[in-house]
């Protein structure tokens, strides 16, 4: 089960610091949390980048998540 | 207004061209007689992108007007290199990566090539003063001096 | 990808492919197309801050016999309709629309209310008189105290503050509100011997580069419009475009010409859909150029901020606890880059305690754009400054304090992941060895010091490599190349295809020649681009192999490929690779490769810069005698046009540290929109910019590149900063160290 690590912000919505979550591909996972966590819109979350073991991903949707990962949603850059 | 007919030299060749009484040289090397390579990066002297020589001395275009060129001899980044190739600045702005967007390389290459011209052995201060009126925004600066400072020693036959 | 890996072209100093057009005034910018039957389109601008527009009338300018048409905000007719409205997108694109044309107010001096096109550009430029507006004027909001107070004049009155637990009741100039926080900060700064907190400021600032805004339109309503422009990014252009005009994209082509000059500036549209409705109008092609002036007041520029920055230290130089607060303008619509400031500030240091708020704030001035590690430069450099305090109050070596506090991989970040590997550590030992650091400061001057970290990104990129009959090449990219990005294009296809880079031509396709491909920006084009470059050469190797092997009678895997040569390993044949592409008709049928990626895994560039200043004690006048600009590369695919980008990146943030600045009057009326008083730096002011390229190379990447275009922009805000501290014994808070600030601190103390 991948574990998901909330950030601060995101902290406010699911009142929890991490959840686990079994899923192999990232859409799922968010299909996952936005069920567990009423207050996390799915829509929002696919707006994000995400982390997975520290790669940043700014378009995750298929990406494959091993049952080790850890999995950070963060604000997408872009750069100048 | 009526126009005024201009007869001058471009680059060693024999030019005429009518322009308005407040059209700048820079304007009608660009929008009249297509001569691009001159370049317009603020229009008042203060960024040395439309540098040409005038009569053989560095002037910024945008500062002339066409009318002034009458009789005159204009050069223009287009007359650097002859029909051998590269000018040796040319060469020592490649090698030496002198340019990143190029917005202000054939500006800078009229200036320095007038700059060796009027002093072959110049001190690295000298050549940063010369080219004070050339603002580049990519590189500050260090490969343009590195590339006019080789420059000068290749065109004073001691490289 | 291994951490000795050997190259064949990688990391030679190759001639840039572009390189002899751009020496002899061949190559073409924005400005430089000329198209048959071609107008002059130019723009009028609002002379107010703040103010209503009660009436456009613009009925003599259409009157007038040099005038072909008109353009004003009602124009953009589509953006009307329900399909675009209502969703957070299709607010961006508004946004986006009323900064081409102000709707029903003007934002800032400078904001674009109506354009002409005439005959000639003098015609344009004289008709705009004619255009008759009334207003009725706003108080002007110039800076984020005045914007964040209660009482401010609101520039949107249906903007509220997002990030709040509750909806605000009350319309706001704070767009938006972020905290990121980790540990306990309260309990690090408990633990902490020595604490340092200070604010700071920083000014609106312009990316500067030399060529103004420009480009050169037609419009066909059978679906062939055109648009000629200097972009870093010509699909996202044709994207904003499109959609501000309610266009298909498969009836907009947009060419990128040659750009003379970005930084982040050129990422955004202004005058495109403008020409577009000009030549609509018009049935004439249309061009548009900026004024030198109009690039100033209607342009990039990248946020003032104030910030705030309290850090805890024990005396052995354990980093316990660090704070930050930031307030960035975002000009007159939301969309600073408050966000990367919030995730930038403290990330060269391993400190468990981190807590940054950070707000998104609207004033009256131009829209902010990208501008190199956007966000970063202003929150680092309050970061650093502390840092570097602590450390004199410490008595510590200020590498060395960074050394005992660097982020290395493992290290959490307070925007989500640990890094991975980065270079952070090799750069300050590299600072602490440089010949630079090692040499006594001169008598009476000051020397800084400065960190500097950015994300890098990735990105989509589509590339083609189209082989010729005789064994050359076209690498057909989608990213416009500001800086000699074909240069390294060449030299990884060629590390692939094993041949000589110059047989391989890279160019620049337009929108209709290649999918989509994200801008140049982020310092992505080297990493991501070249990642599809290498790819689709790979796929020109492997068919290459199979044309062979079919000749031969063997299996592909029997071939091997290598220094541009195919063999047989069961047998003795072998084929050049102009030899498989002059038989690639009877094998096949033409060679080519192509990858469209989505690359990931962009690496981090950490960076390390040193400074020292001199200070002339009457005039306050400051001069950089020596400065030394260290940064991790991963791999420099082209070392010299790498040096370049640490040189460039160093010198726009030495301006920014000691001159440039935006001057308002106290009407909000910009009152330096040229180079003589908005002053980048000249040759005649600077000293050569050594460099010293560390490569910790980013595993993600092939040949292990990470991007370095930006980052070399955050460590001078805080060297110089610091330099001119040192030398003048005061604490320097406010930027740019210009010499009516350093004689005020020099005399007041």
């Amino acid at each position: 089960m991948a574990i998901v690590i909330f950030s601060s912000e995101l902290q406010k919505l699911t009142g929890e610091e991490q959840t686990r979550v079994d899923a192999e591909v990232f859409k799922d996972i968010v299909t996952e949390i936005s069920n567990q966590y009423s207050a996390l819109e799915h829509d929002e979350l696919m707006k994000m980048a995400v982390a997975i073991d520290g790669e940043i991903i700014h378009t995750p949707f298929l990406e494959k998540v091993a049952a080790t990962s850890e999995v950070h949603f963060l604000y997408r850059i872009s750069g100048g | 207004m009526a126009k005024s007919h201009v007869t001058t030299s471009i680059n060693g060749q024999p030019q005429e061209f009518l322009c308005e009484p407040g059209d700048t040289l820079l304007d009608v090397l660009r929008n009249d007689l297509n001569l691009t390579g001159t370049k317009e990066g603020c229009g008042s002297g203060d960024c040395g992108a439309c540098s040409v020589t005038l009569n053989g001395r560095l002037v910024c275009s945008c500062l002339v007007l066409g009318v002034e060129v009458e009789g005159a001899e204009v050069g223009t980044i287009e007359g650097v290199s002859t029909g051998d190739g590269l000018h040796v600045i040319q060469e020592k702005f490649l090698e030496h990566a002198a340019l990143q967007c190029g917005i202000c390389t054939p500006g800078l290459i009229v200036s320095a090539k007038a700059l060796l011209e009027e002093n072959p052995n110049p001190t690295e201060e000298e050549a940063r003063y010369y080219l004070a009126g050339n603002l580049c925004r990519c590189t500050g600066y260090d490969k343009i001096i590195k590339a006019v400072m080789d420059s000068a020693e290749t065109l004073r036959g001691v490289a | 990808m291994s951490e000795a890996q050997e190259f064949k072209y990688i990391g030679q100093r190759t001639i840039r492919p572009d390189g002899f057009d751009k020496v002899t005034g061949r190559a073409t910018y924005g400005a430089d197309l000329t198209l048959p039957g071609m107008i002059w389109g130019k723009t009028l601008r609002s002379p107010h801050a703040h103010a209503k527009i009660l009436s456009i009338d613009t009925s003599k300018a259409e009157a007038h016999p040099d005038v072909m048409s008109v353009a004003t905000f009602k124009d953009f007719v589509s953006l009307q309709s329900e399909s675009v409205a209502g969703t957070e997108d299709a607010a961006g694109v508004l946004d986006v629309a009323r900064n081409c044309l102000a709707d029903d107010k003007v934002l800032y001096h400078g904001h674009a209310i109506a354009a002409i096109a005439a005959r000639t550009e003098s015609a344009a430029k004289d008709a705009l008189a004619l255009i008759d507006v009334k207003y009725e004027l706003l108080p002007a909001v110039m800076d984020v105290e005045d914007a964040m107070k209660e009482d401010s004049s609101v520039l949107h009155d249906d903007m509220f503050t997002a990030g709040y637990d509750e909806k605000p009741s009350k319309a706001s100039n704070i767009a938006t509100r972020v905290e990121m926080k980790m540990g306990d900060v309260e309990a690090g700064f408990a633990e902490a011997d020595v604490i340092v907190e200070r604010e700071f400021r920083t000014p609106t600032a312009h990316q500067g580069y030399i060529e103004p805004h420009a480009c050169t339109v037609t419009y066909d309503e059978n679906g062939q419009s055109m648009v000629w422009c200097c972009t870093q990014g010509h699909f996202d252009v044709r994207t904003l475009t499109a959609k501000v005009l309610g266009m298909e994209l498969g009836k907009l082509k947009v060419i990128a010409s040659e750009i003379g000059g970005g930084f982040g500036g050129k990422t955004v549209i202004y005058q495109e859909p403008v020409a577009l409705v000009l030549s609509k109008k018009s049935g004439r092609p249309v061009k548009m150029v900026m004024d030198r002036d109009e690039v100033f007041i209607a342009t990039g520029p990248t946020s003032a901020a104030k910030l705030k920055a309290k850090v805890g230290v024990k005396k052995d130089g354990t980093i316990t606890a660090m704070q930050g607060w930031m307030a960035y303008e975002a000009g007159a619509f939301k969309g600073s880059p408050m966000v990367p400031g919030v995730m930038t500030m403290f990330t060269p240091y391993d400190c468990p305690n981190v807590l940054v708020e950070g707000f998104d704030v609207v004033v009256n001035k131009s829209k902010v754009a990208a501008y190199r590690a956007p966000g970063a430069p202003q929150a680092e450099y309050a970061a650093e400054m502390v840092v570097n305090e602590l450390a004199e109050l410490l008595g510590m070596d200020p590498i060395d304090l960074r050394l005992k506090n660097a982020a290395k991989e493992g290290t959490q970040t307070i925007y989500g992941p640990k890094l991975k590997r980065v270079g952070l550590v090799e750069c300050l030992e590299a600072a602490k060895n440089s010949p630079h650091y090692l040499s006594p400061l001169p008598e009476g001057q000051g020397r800084g010091l400065a960190s500097g970290f950015w994300f890098n990104i990735g990105g989509q990129s589509s590339v083609s490599v189209n082989m010729n009959p005789d064994g050359t090449g076209t690498i057909v990219e989608g990213s416009p190349d500001i800086g000699g990005s074909r240069a390294s294009m060449q030299m990884m296809a060629a590390e692939v295809l094993q041949i000589e880079p110059k047989n391989l031509k890279p160019i620049i396709a337009d929108t209709e020649n290649l999918p989509y491909s994200q801008g140049t920006g982020g310092s992505r084009t080297t990493f991501a681009t070249g990642m599809a470059v290498i790819e689709a050469s790979e796929k020109v190797v492997a068919q290459v192999k199979e044309r062979a092997a079919a000749v031969w009678n063997v299996t592909a895997e029997q071939v091997e490929y290598a220094d541009g040569v195919a063999r047989n390993t069961a047998g003795e044949d072998s084929m050049t690779l102009a030899e498989v592409c002059k038989n690639a008709e009877k094998t096949g049928g033409q060679i080519s490769g192509n990858a469209n990626i989505n690359a990931r895994g962009a690496g981090p560039s950490f960076a390390v810069h040193i400074c020292d200043v001199a200070v002339d004690k009457e005039t306050g006048k400051v001069d950089v005698t020596r400065y030394t600009a260290i940064q991790d590369a991963g791999k420099a695919i082209h070392p010299g046009y790498v040096e370049g980008q640490l040189q460039g990146g160093a010198v726009q943030g030495i301006g920014w540290a000691l001159n440039e600045e935006y001057v308002f009057n106290a009407d909000g009326v910009m009152e330096n929109p040229g180079f003589l008083d908005y002053r980048i730096p000249l040759a005649s002011d600077l000293p050569m910019i050594e460099t010293i390229t560390v490569e910790v190379p980013n595993a993600f990447h092939p040949y292990g590149v990470r991007g370095v275009g930006e980052t070399g922009i955050i460590p001078p805000l805080g060297a110089v900063g610091y330099a001119v501290g040192n030398a003048i014994d005061r604490k320097v808070e406010e930027l740019p160290c210009s010499p009516p600030r350093v004689l005020a601190l020099i005399q007041n103390g």
